[in-house]
């Protein structure tokens, strides 16, 4: 039995402890929308959010996240209002929208560790997260226009 | 020429004082047993004293060595932990106060003497898997609060597995030649020469918490090396690493450095404690006051002469953060090697600014690339860490079935060009695969 929190509920589950996170949120509890991408850590589809941090959850063992607090899409903002998604609708950054959960997940993360990001930073730390395509250049302004809104202050611990 | 006569004489005295010294040597080694006591009731213990022993065994790690790991778990104190070593297989001792299985017969002097000198109640030597060579630097204080706490808890029937020691390892009385040449029995001893909150820190990290236990190399016969004090050394397939001024990390382990990693799991320039540090961390010293963590790091920041190789921190600190975001900013590098690294690990270790954020580990500063062996670094690629290890409350994922051992090589290869200073591995993927070996099983199931 692992338990933790996810998008402020509290969770147990009892499944294999080498149970991928991803397929416990998928198919255990339900949220869909987290995406299976390439199931090996590279395209970041799947990315959450552990302890704040973005993760990977296609190889993050359920064991890891025993007490963790977790956060998905669906938790990222209750009215899915959180500025990174505002400007994701602003710019229009989605084409075919596999790839955006993971994208405003990390985006998300990003803006937390690097409030006012450059372009480097943007480059540095979204290049883990692959969109086929190839919506990159919004996807960066989406960035900027969601650091603009909030302000630029650090957030992280 | 030397008359047979005289050779004679030259051999009957030479096995005289061979019989002397054997004389002497057994009774350096024979040890009577202490009498069993009944055990003593729980409540027999002050509230004070128990509570006192509680935070020292956390800080002794008794329970680590003292409980099974392996197969099925055991309960905490009951023993049966299997223990590892170059002569074969200990596994440890029932520590509960079960009186047919555990101490519950052992008098307080009996405990003591164990502690101490490392010798069983019934007079048998120890082996010194069980640290008494540290624990004997306790005072006689201390080893009776530990006591008194061992002895309040529930009393546990566990009988542990055989040893698999080979004869002649296996005789208990051969423990008592290697405890002339390598116990220094006796509590500490304050050190003049230093104040208080030294002889504080000396006094937990040499006895109780015992950390040249894995940071200290042992020789042939299993004792920690008395010429390389903290030099660091391998322990359960990891690398505990040098905590003297031979540790190769650019920036210097300094007291504050040391207290944050010993209290809180992660020191932001050094990196997270993982693998069997976690739990020395979370489940050992968390429970022990603050000011002795101080302590601690105050003792060993003077051991690797922190004071003297910190001028030069600033400038390899601001080598390392300009080394962090290479080959990730420009438009896509034809380096192949630096494309797995950005796709794999660069979104959570990429930093920018003049220090790397809490939880998003700098790779250029890290322990890891910066030992002799690439031991560490593939061991966290392949197990990930947990929320409870490390940094509490993140993880990083297990990249077991994500890469292939050829992959680690690459990766360890690149960072080790690009993040640091030093010669590089060898070996790559012939190590990849024999760390990846060492796994009991893989930590995450294949996603797809």
């Amino acid at each position: 039995m692992t338990s933790f929190r996810l998008n402020g509920h509290d969770i147990s589950v009892d499944v294999p402890e080498d149970t991928p996170l991803l397929w416990v949120i998928r198919d255990e509890i339900g949220l869909t929308g987290t995406k299976f991408g390439c199931g090996i850590g590279m395209c970041g589809a799947c990315t959450v959010h552990v302890g704040g941090r973005a993760t990977r959850s296609c190889i993050t063992p359920v064991s890891a996240v025993e007490g963790a607090d977790i956060t998905t899409i669906e938790g990222l903002d209750p009215a899915g209002t959180h500025p990174v998604q505002e400007a994701w609708k602003d710019l229009q950054v989605p084409q075919c929208g596999y790839c955006q959960s993971g994208q405003i997940m990390q985006a998300a993360s990003l803006l937390k560790d690097f409030p006012q990001p450059t372009d480097e930073d943007i480059d540095a730390v979204m290049g883990g997260s692959l969109c086929r395509c190839m919506t990159y250049i919004r996807i960066r302004d989406a960035i900027k226009k969601a650091a603009a809104a909030t302000g630029g202050e650090p957030s992280n611990g | 020429m030397i008359s047979r006569t005289a050779i004679l004489r030259l051999a009957a005295g030479a096995v005289g004082l061979g019989a002397v010294a054997g004389a002497g040597f057994l009774a350096y080694a024979l040890h009577p047993a202490i009498a069993p006591i009944a055990p003593p009731a729980a409540t027999s213990f002050s509230a004070e004293s128990v509570e006192r022993g509680r935070v020292l065994a956390a800080g002794g790690y008794c329970a680590e060595c003292h409980t099974r790991r392996d197969g099925q778990p055991g309960i905490p104190l009951a023993g049966d932990y299997a223990m590892a070593t170059p002569f074969g297989t200990i596994y440890s001792s029932n520590i509960t106060p079960d009186a047919k299985t555990g101490i519950g017969t052992w008098s307080l002097a009996a405990f003591t003497r164990a502690m101490r000198y490392g010798v069983s109640r019934d007079g048998a030597n120890l082996f010194p898997a069980f640290p008494f060579d540290h624990f004997t630097h306790m005072t006689d204080g201390d080893i009776a609060d530990v006591y008194a706490f061992l002895m309040a808890q529930k009393p546990v029937s566990s009988v542990k597995r055989e040893n698999t020691l080979p004869f002649p390892f296996s005789m208990r009385i051969l423990q008592a030649g290697w405890k002339l040449l390598f116990l220094h029995p006796g509590a500490y001893k304050n050190d003049p020469a230093h104040d208080a909150e030294w002889n504080r820190g000396a006094y937990l990290a040499e006895g109780l918490s015992h950390c040249s236990a894995c940071h200290t190399p042992r020789n042939a016969m299993g004792a920690e090396k008395a010429s390389a004090p903290y030099d660091g050394a391998p322990v359960d397939n990891w690398i505990a690493p040098p905590l003297n001024a031979t540790n190769p990390t650019p920036v210097t382990w300094t007291e504050n450095e040391f207290f944050q990693y010993l209290r809180y799991g992660v020191a932001p320039l050094h990196g997270s404690a993982a693998g069997p540090m976690s739990p020395v961390v979370h489940g050992g010293l968390s429970e022990m006051p603050e000011s002795d963590i101080r302590a601690i790091a105050h003792y060993l920041a003077n051991i690797d002469h922190a004071d003297a190789r910190q001028p030069g921190d600033a400038q390899h600190l601001a080598t390392a953060m300009a080394s962090s975001t290479r080959d990730l900013t420009t438009p896509q590098t034809a380096d192949a090697d630096a494309r797995l690294y950005q796709g794999a690990c660069a979104a959570c270790h990429a930093n920018t600014g003049t220090h790397p954020v809490l939880g998003r580990p700098e790779l250029a500063l890290n322990n890891a690339l910066w030992l002799d062996e690439p031991t560490n670094l593939y061991q966290v690629i392949l197990r990930g860490i947990g929320t409870e290890e490390g940094q509490s409350g993140i993880t990083m994922p297990s990249f077991y079935h994500a890469l292939t051992d050829a992959d680690l090589a690459r990766l360890a290869a690149y960072l080790r060009r690009t993040r640091t200073t030093l010669p590089p591995w060898t070996d790559l993927e012939k190590k990849a695969a024999a760390v990846r070996a060492t796994l009991p099983a893989p930590p995450v199931a294949a996603s797809h």
